[in-house]
């Protein structure tokens, strides 16, 4: 598929000889051969990957002025925010990327599910996004125990205690967690050690992921594979370029956040010290948790509410063998359209369900919006796999646009691609 | 002949199978080997000795009027010690087991039924109900209300409405004397 290394340099030839990375590099991110259509949705890969970038290398900056001891975790945090040179800069920069690195993780989901992404062969691809997901949000709230603020302690002690659900076990495995019998000194020291960690193993699994990407190359809006190089344009420079413009974009947001309004996505209680003794009185989990944090207190009954709360995301793992339909692109798909519409209206119904009291409507709506959730994956997409009637699908990624728009009639003769 | 090459496959086979046999013991070494090594690594993470050496707490109760309410700190969680008023006692030991989702009966969970000692976190997710203070709200059971997820506990600390599955936990106690207690 990728053409030679071009260069007349002798040393990068001598290299590459050796250990080919000059070509790999072009092969994955040059030369690349990427569908000519691919729209702003496309963004948010690398989107993610530049958080994940922006999260290590502050993150390390941070842990050298950061002690995880939970007499001193807490001041060692306002002393960055008020003593370390730019450290409030720096601390706020991890604390709004963490969201940010989120909703272009989220939006990226999204993006796979509206145009079939995650449908063969491009399943593990998939799979290895959810892991990658998982990994996310676990580092993401041992992240927010470190500041040993008050939220940061009771987040810790409702996340963990979800554990003591389990029958049997489920009190050993919280004991086991937090070294102790509660939340705790030696709680905190693993898990700064493992808020260390995990972002490391997500630059592992990152790779993986992109290994499979690059397997099969990036699925597009109309969801057909390609069917030549004239489907297909070099990703330098025309993606490099369309990539960097969406930073430039995604950053002006940021800073947006970072410099006017640093604390809007946290909680003022963190900024009370952990104690033990006092619960606040609202306790709600950072934004991104909240649709799952309203799946686990929609249901009355302790283990079923955490067993659904993760079954929530472990659906996504068999999602691909759930949605039977052999079109991908929702461009295509007159019916699934409006259910995937309804189904990120539910998304967002649960966040808002999460962050309310769990009485009222907000509990009733919150039940329903859970229920609508499982039914979308375990009903909705296998019923629709079988009763939709797609849309004619293009000949090529290039016809329609050739052609004009005529081409799509055109292609009723030749009505399903199967991929 | 036959009785050759039967001879010969037979040892062939007799070869593969001791073969496989070897690689599962091999295996199975290793299995146990790196279960081993691991064991130590995961059980690390448990309590250790210090932690588990914890103290024991006395409190003097003296101070504590009918119908008030003292919070200590045991193992590092809140212990709520209430001093039940004849109503509460009554209320607490009135009730009938059926209407329990954790049955237990007052008299099983207190050693002088004025003094109720109980563990301070919601057996939900381990926020700590209100209802020590004498402003708080103490849910319908007029025992305590935890507001993360709605559970109300009665005045012997059981748990009557909402997730939590188990009544609030009674820790080891012993009366010292009249007024003092140790817990742990
Ligand atoms: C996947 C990447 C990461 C995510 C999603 C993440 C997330 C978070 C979050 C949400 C916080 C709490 C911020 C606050 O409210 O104060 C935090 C704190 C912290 N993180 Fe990370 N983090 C990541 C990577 C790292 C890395 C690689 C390090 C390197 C050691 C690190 C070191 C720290 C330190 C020292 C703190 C405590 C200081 C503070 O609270 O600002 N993080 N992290
Ligand atoms: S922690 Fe008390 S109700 Fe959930």
């Amino acid at each position: 598929m990728s053409e030679h290394l071009k260069t007349n340099n002798a040393v990068i030839k001598w290299i590459d000889h050796r250990l080919p990375v000059f070509s790999m590099m072009n092969e994955t991110m040059i030369d690349y051969p990427a569908p000519k259509n691919l729209n702003y949705w496309w963004n948010f890969g690398s989107l993610a990957g530049l958080a994940l970038v922006v999260m290590i290398v502050t993150g390390i900056v941070l842990a050298m002025q950061y002690t995880a001891h939970v007499d001193y975790a807490f001041n060692s945090v306002e002393r960055i925010m008020r003593d370390v040179n730019g450290g409030w800069l720096v601390r706020y920069i991890h604390m709004n990327m963490a969201s940010f690195f989120f909703i272009a993780v989220f939006i990226h989901m999204f993006r796979g599910l509206y145009y079939g992404s995650y449908k063969a062969p491009r399943e593990i691809l998939w799979m290895l996004g959810v892991v990658i997901l998982l990994l996310m949000m676990a580092t993401a709230f041992m992240g927010y125990v470190l500041p040993w603020g008050q939220m940061s302690f009771w987040g810790a002690t409702v996340i963990t205690n979800l554990f003591s659900a389990f029958p049997l076990i489920g009190e050993s495995i919280v004991t086991w967690l937090w070294g102790g019998f509660s939340v705790d000194n030696p709680t905190l020291n693993r898990f700064f050690a493992l808020h260390y960690l995990l972002p490391f193993v997500i630059v592992g699994v990152v790779a993986v992921h992109l290994w499979a990407l690059h397997r099969f190359g990036s699925n597009n809006p109309l969801g057909i594979e390609a069917k030549g190089p004239q489907d297909k344009i070099p990703f330098h420079p025309y993606y490099t370029v369309k990539d960097a413009f969406g930073v430039g974009v995604f950053l002006l947001a940021f800073s947006g956040f970072l410099f006017f309004a640093p604390n809007f996505m946290g909680h003022p209680d963190n900024y009370i010290p952990a104690n033990p003794l006092v619960t606040p009185a609202h306790i709600v989990p950072e934004w991104y948790f909240l649709p799952f944090y309203a799946i686990l207190r929609s249901i009355p009954d302790k283990l079923m509410g955490v067993l659904a709360m993760f079954a929530s995301i472990g659906i996504l793992f068999i999602l691909p063998w759930l949605d039977r339909s052999p079109v991908r692109s929702a461009k295509f798909r007159p019916v699934y359209k409006w259910f995937f519409w309804l189904f990120f209206a539910n998304c967002l119904l649960l966040g808002w369900v999460g962050q309310e009291a769990a009485e009222g409507l907000p509990l009733l709506l919150g039940r329903l919006a859970t229920a609508y959730y499982f039914i979308h994956f375990l009903v909705i997409l296998p019923l629709l796999g079988v009763m939709e009637r797609p849309k004619p699908l293009p000949v090529s990624i290039s016809e329609p646009v050739l052609k004009g728009g005529g081409a799509l009639a055109g292609a009723a003769a030749k009505p399903m691609e199967k991929a | 002949m036959a009785a050759d090459s039967a001879h010969a496959s037979q040892k062939s086979q007799d070869e593969e199978t001791r073969r496989d046999f070897l690689y599962l013991v091999a295996t199975a070494m290793g299995a146990v080997g790196a279960g081993a090594f691991a064991w130590p690594l995961v059980n690390s993470m448990n309590p250790s000795a210090d932690v588990l050496a914890l103290a024991s707490t006395e409190v003097d109760l003296t101070p504590i009027e009918v119908g008030q309410s003292l919070t200590v700190v045991w193992r590092g969680k809140p212990v709520f010690i209430r001093h039940r008023t004849e109503a509460e006692i009554t209320e607490a030991a009135g009730v009938s087991l059926d209407e329990l989702p954790d049955q237990e009966a007052d008299s099983d969970r207190v050693v002088k039924p004025e003094w109720l000692i109980v563990g301070g976190n919601c057996t939900h997710l381990g926020c700590v109900p209100l209802g020590q203070k004498t402003g708080d709200e103490k849910g319908e059971f007029g025992g305590w209300f935890c507001p993360c997820h709605g559970s109300h506990y009665d005045t012997s600390g059981r748990i009557r409405k909402g997730p939590a599955p188990e009544n609030l936990p009674v820790p080891p106690v012993e009366f010292l004397d009249d007024n003092t207690i140790k817990i742990g």
